[in-house]
């Protein structure tokens, strides 16, 4: 139960090295030993998607993932989007379309964005609502997270050239 | 005063800290030295406590301390939890301990409190405690509680009724005597729970040297938590603080008491260390208070051209196991039943039902969209008899806009007489049916139809009482840098409160809401407070901002005017200054006046000047003030699977005036998508031991984004005439008559098959059931 292993973790491009649990959820390492706590907890069986990073690049559910299994690898949270402390295109378009009221799903909602307007930077609006189908939300309806999500699409292409 | 920033859709002020993930909820706050607690629950619904042993929970490395009800101290162990909302119907008030002490009432009810030095151990060792029961028989189905007595939800218990009463007005079976059409029809409602993302959590310390507590909770109302702490600890004012951090989703059942908040604490006071609990999602299936389930039994007498001629009925309300808010949640259902129509006979025969199972409280809409879904089905019922169309039926029984204020005739929750202050139905209604194409549907159906695909529209309207007293307050306060600071007990969960009181105060003091910063919920900054439910802020915080930031302008100017040697008259307010009308160069900064108007020590306070920039007010309604809404859904049903799309949302609302359309909208939207999941998805299921079965998100299906339609919106701005920013509540509106709406769609979608709904939510297993054999038949093909 308290088994204990060396983990060494770079997150938002700083090495963390710690002594974890075993039993550790990854989610409960970015939060109370890192004290990253833009991450969220809001289901602890992976279906609400408030915990999602991107872990190397692919989005995860970080309470269904341990901290040891972390080790070694690359992992991006909420704290890691904004650039020199200001918005990024996707964190601004959230704000233009009111597209959080409470705010606890918005960290996972941007994760799971962040990951799929990298790979999708032309969706359609299907795409769209069909990926944000994994990250529930009770405040807003989804629709604003939507607009939000098309309209950051259309300002990263013209970023872009 | 001006009206440059109450009215625009200005970007919130609180979003940056939340998209950077640097805002703080309750579980993001950490104590020096703090452990964490996890409770042993009753896994029966029903049961007495044979015994306890907590030795091997406290055998466990890491474990402090294991509390039972014996364990608590004496004031705690010897009183309830508190009733919120006395009321004489309530004929057997049953409230919970802080943990059980002999008889377990509803599935998660606490029994021990584990403490700690980590969540993960607690929970470990909560397991460990050992304890016999007897399982006793269970009162389930608030109907069956209701027809027979055999099995009580508590054993001292000879009836599970709660409460009864009656609403009567006007000569109801005179009206049924001579009826030409009399509708009757049994509706069975079920709403799931709140299920806001954030769930609950606490974190109480003590003071020694000061014998007093601080509890950082994640409430809807700090002031109330503390009213009810005081109470159950028998402790001063001043031997507490509640302070809510942000709050991630409230709903309403976020602003009841919980027994972990008790427990909490009591381990903080006997461990001398910071205690934190968090609940998790199970928990929060299983204990957080929901709002299930009513069975309405009603008859509609009606004219021969559609004319209202009465209603009677009688509604049975399962409260859960424990009464905390007393009878609201039915209070409120029966008195919204007439809604925008003249109904001037009602007599409405009210139970309120003990049950095992976790509490009925207000969740978003609190017993009005029951309210809607039992009077709009009656309305489509006439329609369907009388084979009128069902916008002409409402059209003929509205309240016209002239009759206003129009007294209903009963008694609301505020205990004031339910008098409508304002609006314009049949135009609301009109509106709505011309946004959404109505006249056009029949084309689209048909069309449909002959492609195989069966389209479906419906409509709900709704009157709903917001802007609940008794008041909350505002301290405006220009600070000695300028800056302008507003602090208010109300509490946001998402509603904007630090942008839109900021627009309120900004127009008062002439400023910018980006120089204006609003501090929620700390009962240390504010003496008195209520909370965020109800759709109560704008008007009772709003209008109380108003006056305090008013008065604070006035303060301004007198100091400015004494500063610049001139009269009051002579000076204006602009962009952070107070300035001289004849000659707008000579100017006092907010700073230079903050800082004269605290006064230098020795030095007397000339012309009468009173000290400070600072003013509380407490805005106190008289009455509710009443927002309506018409919602237009157009659905397509899938016979084969039972499927529901729901292809185009219409709305037209009339919540007075709006102070951020652009947060109104958000509001809207949200409580539709809450709409949507309590109309075709949310079912809190329990097998026949009143054990639930849907405690997690699996199996409780809450909205997704594929279940969300477009949304096309008009507001109506009919301004209120009680209070001084003319708004109404807009909280709740989005979801109270959606459930109506989408279900009568629905309903009309399957008319050539003779389908009639009378229950909520249906799913899509329901819907192949009601038609039969001819989805079966339609399958086949």
């Amino acid at each position: 139960m308290t088994d204990k292993r060396s983990i060494a973790v770079k997150v938002n491009g700083q090495t963390y090295e710690r002594e974890v649990d075993t039993r550790m959820t990854l989610v409960d390492f970015l939060r109370h030993e890192l004290d990253l706590t833009g991450t969220h907890v809001g289901c602890e069986h992976g279906v609400c998607g408030a915990c999602t990073v991107l872990v190397n690049g692919e989005s995860v559910r970080s309470c269904l993932m341990l901290a040891v299994q972390a080790n070694e690898q690359s992992i991006q949270t909420v704290e890691g989007l904004a650039v020199n402390g200001e918005l990024n295109i996707l964190q601004q378009c959230f704000q233009d379309h009111h597209s959080l009221q409470c705010g606890f799903c918005t960290s996972g909602m941007l994760m799971t964005l962040t990951e799929f307007l990298r790979d999708h930077p032309n969706p359609t609006q299907q795409e769209v609502q069909e990926v944000l189908s994994g990250n529930l939300c009770r405040c807003t309806g989804y629709l604003p997270i939507m607009s939000a999500a098309m309209d950051a699409a259309q300002k990263m292409r013209e970023a872009q050239s | 005063m001006n009206n440059k920033w109450v009215g625009a859709s200005i970007k919130r002020k609180e979003d940056p800290a939340f998209l950077k993930g640097k805002v703080q909820y309750i579980d993001d706050i950490h104590m020096l030295g703090m452990l964490h607690a996890a409770f042993t629950r009753s896994p029966h619904a029903h049961a007495k406590i044979l015994s306890i042993d907590k030795s091997k929970a406290l055998a466990v490395p890491g474990v402090k301390a294991v509390f039972l009800y014996a364990d608590l101290p004496d004031v705690v162990r010897h009183q309830t939890l508190p009733l919120l909302v006395p009321h004489p119907s309530i004929i057997t008030t049953k409230l919970p301990f802080a943990l059980v002490n002999q008889e377990a009432c509803y599935v998660g009810e606490p029994i021990a409190c584990v403490i700690a030095e980590s969540r993960y151990i607690a929970e470990d060792a909560a397991q460990l405690v050992e304890i016999d029961y007897e399982v006793l028989d269970v009162a389930n189905d608030c109907l069956d509680a209701l027809e027979s007595s055999d099995h009580c939800a508590h054993l001292d218990m000879t009836s599970n009724i709660a409460a009864k009463f009656q609403i009567n007005v006007g000569d109801t079976d005179a009206a049924f005597k001579n009826a030409p059409n009399v509708i009757s029809e049994r509706f069975f409602q079920h709403r799931g729970g709140p299920f806001f993302m954030e769930c609950r959590g606490a974190i109480a310390s003590y003071d020694e040297s000061a014998d007093a507590y601080t509890l950082h909770v994640s409430s809807q109302g700090s002031h109330r938590i503390k009213r009810c702490m005081l109470e159950l600890f028998d402790l001063s004012d001043d031997q507490l603080r509640v302070v809510a951090p942000d709050v991630g989703g409230g709903f309403g059942p976020k602003g009841s008491y919980y027994p972990e908040y008790a427990n909490v604490a009591v381990a903080a006071k006997v461990l001398g260390r910071p205690i934190k609990w968090i609940e998790d999602r199970r928990e929060n299936f299983l204990t957080t208070h929901q709002e299930r389930d009513q069975y309405w039994d009603v008859e509609l007498a009606v004219s021969k051209d559609a004319k209202i001629l009465g209603l009677r009925g009688r509604l049975v309300h399962d409260n859960g196991a424990y009464v905390p808010w007393g009878i609201v949640v039915p209070w409120i259902s029966a008195t919204t039943v007439p809604g925008p129509y003249v109904i001037e006979n009602f007599k409405l025969d009210v139970f309120s039902m003990y049950t095992n199972k976790i509490q009925v409280t207000s969740v978003r809409g609190a017993g009005r969209p029951q309210a809607v879904f039992a009077m709009e089905r009656l309305m489509d019922r006439v329609a369907q008899t009388l084979g009128l169309d069902a916008g002409e039926v409402r059209r003929r029984n509205f309240i016209q806009p002239e009759q206003m204020p129009y007294n209903v005739g009963i008694i609301f929750r505020d205990g004031r007489p339910v008098t409508y202050d304002s609006g314009d139905y049949p135009a609301c209604q009109a509106a709505a049916l011309s946004k959404a194409d109505y006249e056009g549907f029949k084309i689209r159906q048909e069309k449909a139809r002959e492609a195989g695909r069966y389209l479906g529209i419906g409509m709900a309207n709704a009157v709903e009482a917001t802007g609940l007293g008794p008041y909350e307050g505002a301290t405006v306060k220009i600070s000695t840098t300028g800056k302008i600071t507003v602090y208010t007990g109300a509490v946001p969960q998402g509603q904007s409160h630090k942008t839109t009181l900021a627009q309120v105060a900004a127009d008062a003091l002439n400023a910018d809401p980006k120089d204006i910063q609003v501090i929620t919920g700390d009962t240390a900054l504010i003496g008195l407070g209520i909370g965020t439910f109800a759709a109560r802020t704008a008007v009772t915080a709003g209008s109380s901002v108003h006056m305090a930031a008013t008065d604070v302008a006035n303060k301004l100017k007198a100091y400015g005017a004494v500063m610049l040697s001139c009269t009051i008259d002579q000076v204006d307010i602009h962009n952070g200054h107070v300035v001289l009308k004849s000659d707008p160069q000579q100017t006092k900064s907010f700073r230079e006046i903050a800082v004269r108007s605290v006064g230098m020590p020795g030095f007397s306070m000339a012309n009468g000047l009173v000290p400070g920039l600072e003013t509380t007010s407490y805005f106190t309604p008289d009455r509710s003030t009443y927002s309506n809404g018409t919602h237009v859904v157009e659905v397509e049903v899938d016979i084969h699977t039972g499927g529901v799309d729901i292809v185009r949302y219409t709305v037209a609302h009339d919540c007075g005036k709006l102070i951020n359309p652009m947060v109104v909208d958000g509001q809207i939207v949200g409580g539709i998508a809450h709409g949507i999941g309590n109309a075709l998805l949310e079912q809190m299921v329990f097998d026949d031991q009143a054990q639930p079965v849907s405690t997690n998100f699996g199996e409780y299906l809450l909205p997704l984004s594929t279940n969300m339609p477009k949304v096309d919106m008009v507001h109506l701005e009919t301004p209120s005439p009680l209070n001084p920013l003319g708004v109404k509540g807009a909280g709740e509106g989005g979801t109270i008559p959606a459930i109506a709406a989408i279900i009568s769609a629905v309903e009309n979608a399957l008319s050539p098959f003779d389908v009639r709904i009378s229950h909520t939510p249906i799913s899509p297993q329901d819907i192949v059931e009601l038609l039969g054999e001819h989805a079966l038949g339609e399958t086949a093909l």
